[in-house]
């Protein structure tokens, strides 16, 4: 199959910039919101721009190598969701709070 | 070979069977204990047979080498048995007596606790005792020495539970320390100048040199030894250990503080008597210090009201003659007189005991009196033994003072008669205690019984000993050894330490039997003197508050709280709170906010981006 050519009315920078906005969401969400699920949340905002970023790459290069991280990082956060919200509910059952700064008794 | 090493070795598997087994039959340690010892004395006897002893042989030393203990340099040191005529009436006394003494405590300790373990740590004794005599060098000698030490430790701690006894285990212990320093360096000096330790060499060594006019190195030896021996042998300044090792049980204190391990430095001086030969320095401190401890022990023999009290000071006091017997030259008469009163004191302790054992325990002579009818055996036999320790001929220990007192004569005339005067005392003592004991009315409240046979027995041996042990000859027996003096017979020195003996006897007859009431009349006018020796001069005191005390409060404020506390403490928790301070500072970092790590993460990376844009990137 010959290759798809890319669109030239969206430029490369489109996507990466898309991205970083994302990431960089993800990271301000990560780092100011106390609620565990809305951090939660950042986190997997924060893997899929990267995923953006390696698709974007993947495309533009020819190569499948970025796909296949992408998937990677799909599988994993897939993973992590079912253990991280797993954790999550426990911690309210006991708790009765997702207030991130309130579960902190294994500090010190 | 006559396998000398199965003498000690007998009471060493008496000591392990009793120790490992013994717990499960009495009748089994009785066997084991007695007889062990008993072997060990008919090994003796085949053994000294074969030597020749008792037929005018063994005029030379007959060594076992069996390996080599240590080999450095030039110095070779091995574990050797040695056997001489000195040898000879050392292993017979200990082995006899001591058999003796352990049957007897087979009556005594019948109804104790702790069975097995007294005739496991008995047995112990003897196999170090046997160690002591017959090593031929200084250092199995040491070991032995060392090794009887640690038994009478644990026998006069025997009663463990009670304080006084751990007291007197640790005093002894420990006072028994301060002469082993001294006798180590003695050692020590005679490994540096003669190069070996054997017997034979070093006195060979030293029968070349000069005696030495003013004090020197051979003299300092001599002071170390002396020094040895006066801290096993209960001489001032370092007797104090003895009166209170009568907390052990008697066979106890008849065996080993009053027959044989006491008798340890006497042995060990006489055994060294080629080395004091040169310096005549060193043998008058012997004369001197031997003479101020009979004299100063009875003195304070005359007020004690214990039983064993009595004869512990007692002890201290024979044992003093026998210094001062070697002191002035005649050893062999101060040999003799550690046989004979070997004799008479284990039968004045084991009377005692059985005594004791008789009123259940009772040991104040204020509380008893008019036994003789009761325990009518145990008093004969310790009036034999009274008699003996008393000077009166024919008696044994008649034979041995008058000896020990002949020489001092010759040495100087003034010894002699201080001698003289403690042998008033010491007649005087012993039969006060005697009288009190056995004449008069009972005071007590106790139903004395006589002791059953297996106690008496030894005592009826012991009392035949005592009378009877004077003919044997060991001044000629030792004579290949120590040369007799050729001395004039003086016998008006013979007639005045009988009268004073005698004189002794009668005036405790006068104070204790005759008229009761002229002894408190005498005590109560010299009031002071006698609150002075019913206190025994306040030694102990003396010794507490100059050395005991000092030395605990020092460790206590200095060693302890100042260099164990402050400097080694501080030093070692310093290092640790300085790791705690470093640490500290670089916790700060580590806040455990997962935030505050996620944004120092995103302040990197910025800062990455901006040193890669300003640099223009990685090509």
């Amino acid at each position: 199959m010959p290759p798809l050519p890319f669109p030239p009315s969206t430029p490369l920078s489109w996507y990466l910039g898309l991205s970083a906005i994302l990431f960089a969401l993800g990271v301000a969400g990560f780092l100011f919101r106390r609620n565990i699920i809305t951090v939660f949340m950042s986190i997997e905002l924060m893997l899929n721009a990267v995923n953006l970023t390696f698709v974007t790459f993947s495309y533009k290069l020819k190569q499948v190598d970025g796909h296949i991280y992408s998937f990677f990082v799909m599988v994993v956060a897939a993973a992590e969701a079912a253990v991280g919200l797993a954790i999550i509910l426990t911690v309210f059952k006991n708790r009765r709070t997702l207030e991130i700064d309130e579960v902190s008794s294994l500090k010190n | 070979m006559q396998q000398l090493w199965l003498i000690p070795i007998l009471p060493l598997a008496g000591f392990l069977i009793n120790g490992l087994f013994g717990r499960s039959s009495k009748a089994l340690v009785n066997a084991v204990a007695a007889g062990s010892v008993l072997l060990s004395f008919l090994w003796v006897v085949k053994t000294l047979f074969a030597l020749g002893a008792f037929s005018g042989g063994l005029e030379s030393t007959y060594v076992e080498h069996y390996y080599t203990w240590i080999q450095s340099g030039t110095l070779n040191i091995g574990v050797d048995f040695a056997v001489d005529r000195l040898t000879a009436v050392m292993l017979m006394v200990v082995t006899g007596v001591g058999f003796l003494i352990h049957v007897y405590a087979i009556g005594y300790m019948a109804h104790e606790g702790g069975y097995y373990r007294f005739f496991a740590y008995l047995n112990l004794f003897m196999f170090f005792m046997l160690i002591l005599v017959l090593g031929a060098n200084y250092l199995m000698l040491f070991v032995g020495w060392e090794g009887v030490g640690l038994c009478s430790y644990l026998l006069v701690g025997f009663y463990f539970l009670e304080k006084f006894a751990t007291d007197a285990g640790n005093k002894a212990f420990i006072v028994n320390r301060i002469g082993d320093f001294g006798f180590s360096l003695a050692i020590f000096l005679i490994v540096i100048h003669f190069g070996t330790l054997d017997f034979g060499k070093v006195f060979g060594q030293v029968k070349d040199m000069p005696v030495e006019a003013s004090p020197g190195w051979i003299t300092a030896i001599c002071m170390l030894l002396l020094v040895g021996a006066t801290g096993k042998s209960a001489q001032i300044p370092l007797y104090v250990w003895l009166p209170d090792a009568m907390a052990g049980p008697t066979p106890v204190s008849a065996l080993i503080h009053a027959a044989t391990m006491v008798t340890a430095g006497v042995y060990m001086i006489a055994r060294s008597s080629q080395i004091y030969l040169h310096s005549a320095f060193a043998l008058d401190i012997v004369a001197i210090v031997g003479l101020t401890t009979a004299f100063f022990a009875a003195t304070v023999g005359l007020a004690q009201n214990d039983i064993k009290k009595v004869f512990a000071y007692s002890t201290v006091s024979q044992l003093g003659y026998m210094f001062l017997g070697l002191g002035t030259g005649a050893f062999s008469a101060g040999i003799f007189h550690l046989m004979t009163h070997a004799f008479f004191k284990a039968l004045l302790f084991l009377g005692a005991g059985s005594v004791i054992h008789a009123l259940s325990g009772e040991q104040d002579l204020r509380q008893m009196g008019g036994l003789a009818r009761k325990i009518p055996i145990t008093c004969v036999t310790l009036f034999c033994g009274g008699v003996a320790i008393a000077g009166v001929p024919p008696f044994s220990g008649f034979f041995s003072k008058d000896a020990i007192l002949a020489a001092a004569f010759h040495h100087a005339p003034w010894m002699y008669w201080v001698g003289v005067f403690t042998a008033f005392m010491t007649a005087f003592y012993v039969f006060r205690a005697l009288f009190l004991c056995f004449f008069g009315e009972y005071r007590g409240h106790a139903h004395p019984h006589e002791s059953p046979f297996v106690m008496w027995g030894p005592l009826a041996v012991l009392a035949a000993l005592s009378l009877g042990g004077g003919f044997i000859n060991v001044p000629k027996f030792l004579e290949p050894i120590f040369p007799l003096a050729a001395e004039g017979g003086d016998e008006w020195l013979m007639y005045v330490s009988v009268a004073a003996g005698l004189g002794g006897i009668l005036l405790a007859y006068i104070f204790y039997v005759a008229a009761p009431s002229l002894a408190d009349g005498v005590a109560n006018s010299f009031r002071g003197l006698y609150t002075l020796i019913y206190n025994k001069y306040f030694v102990d005191e003396f010794y507490d508050a100059t050395v005991v005390r000092p030395l605990v409060d020092g460790s206590r404020t200095l060693l302890w709280r100042g260099v164990d506390v402050e400097v080694i403490d501080g030093a070692v928790n310093g290092i640790g709170q300085r790791a705690r301070n470093i640490g500290g500072f670089f916790k700060l970092a580590q806040s455990g906010y997962i935030r505050s790590y996620a944004a120092w993460v995103v302040l990197g990376s910025i800062l990455l981006l901006i040193v890669a844009a300003v640099t223009g990137g990685l090509r």
